[in-house]
């Protein structure tokens, strides 16, 4: 598959000047705002969105297009958000879009503000990003300034405000319907759906929430038409996907890739492999949510929706973490059950008290008070987790929970007949 | 209507009382406008003061149970002095494989404190953090607005000597701040 091209999202990653609103436009930046608000009606963005097949890139990944299509079309009042929380171990591809290219960000979100007939947009980035808000910011200020954004934008009557708003340390509100929340001014905790946002949302009219990534796809898809997008990647994955990938492989970093690309290329050509004495042992394909593979099922698989489904898995955000052999699988779950358990936002039990109970029995094996009831105990816990919740953090801690002793339940059970040397693993890595 | 009381109380800039009032009528609610009130106020006088909870119920006209419930939920708001530095190592999965745990036992013997404590003279907290969306350039500490990347043990002496010194080094990510100058 060719890769020739391959910058629809990432033409600027990497320059110094990419961020400035005079290099955006000098190089087509705004042109396709301007032929939106020249005469398109909203409905025909939908339509061109839908045509695309872009699909959402925040973890879902429902087409969306369709989602547009579900604000209903009388709402006098519609919000849109940019989620740009990013807060999904492995990930950190929204930053760079925002780093080094805000201006696409900000164009993708106007135009998607203007097909869904929204006249207030926010683009929520998390507090650590400190950064990155005060740079999204300039450019916001640079877009009110050259008239892209405000009243009667460009002459067309169509007016549009854009408030950058910072978070403050939650992965939760990541979570549409907890970022919603966490901007009417309260705990950022999911509400129960339905309500769908697109129904009602933000103080309690239609919302519709994307990710940075898919609102960032958008000003080339109106330049270059749904079919041109279309062409790019599989049937069923439309387009591009930025793939944040991190671990001991030689290149590490945000890469543009079409959607369908072998990973065995990717990793040979693109991350160059893993660096000097280390081999891959396991791959998270798309951020610490998603059922880990082992390195033969990874080899094996194309890089697009489709393909990591039927192995098991899911492409998620696209944050990919590379595990090599010499990492211990009952420490990185230990990891991971500890942010699960410190992100829960405590309104459903079996999430609340599940994400601790799996952070306790496995903090247990590793500090050697491992029993042989546990590993099947685990399993237990997860099952009375999974599907049971509001949100689906209770899953997205499940599944990374039962695919680590699937695959790897020997490094579990090793841990089991282990009696732990004192004071070998860090505090944290103990439970405390 | 604001107290006079706690509005002295509060030792709060000019140019922060006005942009908090700007956020109250950019925001469509006054409620909305309370995580980024409450930032105004962090990052001018590096907490959240009882004074400022106080100023925070008033002017945004919400109710003292409101302005707690934010504040103790989201992990970023400090409602206690903080030290002076505050160093955020990330301790999640990626930093984790690329050598995070060396890099927080290191601090802890550089600095004589354990995770989570601060320096009995206040300058230096050790706290771990979850991923910072930094995983390809870990293991990763967070001060302030900033991130200091691709951290070995010898540069993480590096920043504690200059810190030790006032002198905060140029962060990874200084740079688009820079350019733009
Ligand atoms: C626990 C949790 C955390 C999430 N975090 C993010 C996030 O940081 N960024 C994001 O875009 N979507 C995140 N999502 C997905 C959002 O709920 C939502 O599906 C997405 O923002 C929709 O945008 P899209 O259709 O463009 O993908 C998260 C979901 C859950 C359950
Ligand atoms: S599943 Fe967990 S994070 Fe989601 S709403 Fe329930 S308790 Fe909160
Ligand atoms: S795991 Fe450390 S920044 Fe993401």
């Amino acid at each position: 598959m060719s890769r020739d091209g391959c910058n629809i999202l990432s033409a600027r990653f990497g320059r110094a000047d990419g961020h400035l609103l005079k290099t955006y436009e000098a190089e087509g930046g705004y042109r396709a705002l301007r032929m939106v608000l020249d005469g398109m009606k909203a409905d025909e963005v939908i339509d061109v969105v839908k045509e695309s097949g872009l699909r959402g890139r925040g973890g879902a990944g429902f087409p969306t297009g369709v989602k547009w299509g579900f604000v209903p079309k009388d709402a006098e009042q519609v919000y849109f958000f940019v989620n740009a929380d990013e807060s999904e171990p492995g990930t950190f591809k929204d930053r760079y879009l925002l780093d080094y290219d805000p201006h696409q960000t900000i164009e993708g979100t106007i135009i998607s503000c203007f097909a869904v007939r929204a006249n207030l947009a926010f683009i929520y980035i998390r507090g650590e990003f400190g950064w990155l808000v005060d740079r999204a910011q300039k450019a916001v200020d640079e877009a009110y300034a050259a008239g892209f954004l405000g009243e009667n934008i460009l002459g067309s009557g169509y007016s549009l405000d854009m408030i950058v708003h910072k978070g403050a340390g939650a992965y939760i509100c990541g979570e549409e319907t907890g970022l919603i929340n966490s901007v009417t001014g309260t705990k950022g905790q999911p509400s129960i759906k339905p309500p769908f946002p697109a129904v009602a949302g933000y103080l309690g009219k239609p919302t519709i929430v994307n990710n940075v990534e898919t609102v960032a796809a958008v000003p080339w898809i109106m330049n270059n038409g749904a079919a041109a997008y279309q062409a790019t990647g599989t049937e069923k994955s439309a387009g591009t996907k930025l793939w944040s990938v991190s671990g001991p492989v030689r290149n590490q970093g945000v890469f543009e890739v079409p959607l369908g690309l072998p990973f065995a290329e990717f990793y040979r050509d693109e991350l160059g492999g893993m660096i000097d004495g280390e081999e891959l042992k396991a791959c998270i394909v798309g951020g610490s949510s998603v059922p880990v593979l082992t390195a033969d099922e990874i080899m094996g698989c194309t890089l697009d929706y489709e393909s990591l489904q039927q192995a098991g898995t899911m492409l998620g955000s696209g944050g990919m973490i590379l595990i090599p052999k010499s990492a211990d699988m009952v420490e990185l779950i230990k990891v991971l059950m500890h942010f699960y358990w410190d992100e829960s936002c405590g309104q459903c039990t079996p999430c609340r008290e599940g994400t601790g109970w799996l952070h306790r029995i496995v903090g247990r094996l590793l500090k050697g008070e491992g029993v042989p009831e546990d590993l099947d105990l685990l399993d237990k816990v997860c099952n009375g987790m999974a599907g049971l919740t509001i949100c689906p953090l209770s899953d997205a801690a499940v599944m990374p929970m039962q695919s680590f002793l699937q695959r790897f339940r020997s490094e579990f059970e090793a841990r089991i007949h282990e009696t732990a040397a004192p004071g070998s693993p860090s505090r944290w890595a103990r439970g405390e | 209507m604001e107290n006079p009381d706690t509005a002295t109380a509060l030792q709060l800039s000019d140019a922060a009382r006005e942009r908090i009032e700007a956020l109250k009528s950019r925001y469509p609610t006054y409620q909305s406008a309370l995580m980024p009130c409450i930032w105004t106020i962090q990052e001018e006088l590096g907490w959240i003061s009882p004074a400022a909870v106080d100023f925070l119920t008033e002017t945004l006209e919400v109710t003292r149970a409101r302005v707690q419930e934010v504040l103790t939920f989201y992990t970023m708001f400090r409602t206690e002095e903080p030290a002076e530095y505050v160093l955020e190592v990330c301790q999640n999965i990626s930093c984790h494989i690329l050598g995070a745990r060396e890099l927080i036992a290191h601090l802890e013997k550089r600095l004589g404190i354990r995770l989570g404590e601060t320096t009995p003279d206040g300058k230096f907290a050790l706290h771990g953090v979850e991923c910072l969306g930094a995983c390809g350039h870990g293991p990763v500490i967070q001060l302030g607005k900033h991130f200091y990347e691709y951290l070995t043990t010898e540069k993480a002496d590096e920043l504690l000597e200059n810190l030790r010194k006032d002198v905060v080094p140029r962060a990874d990510t200084d740079r688009q701040l820079e350019e733009d100058s």
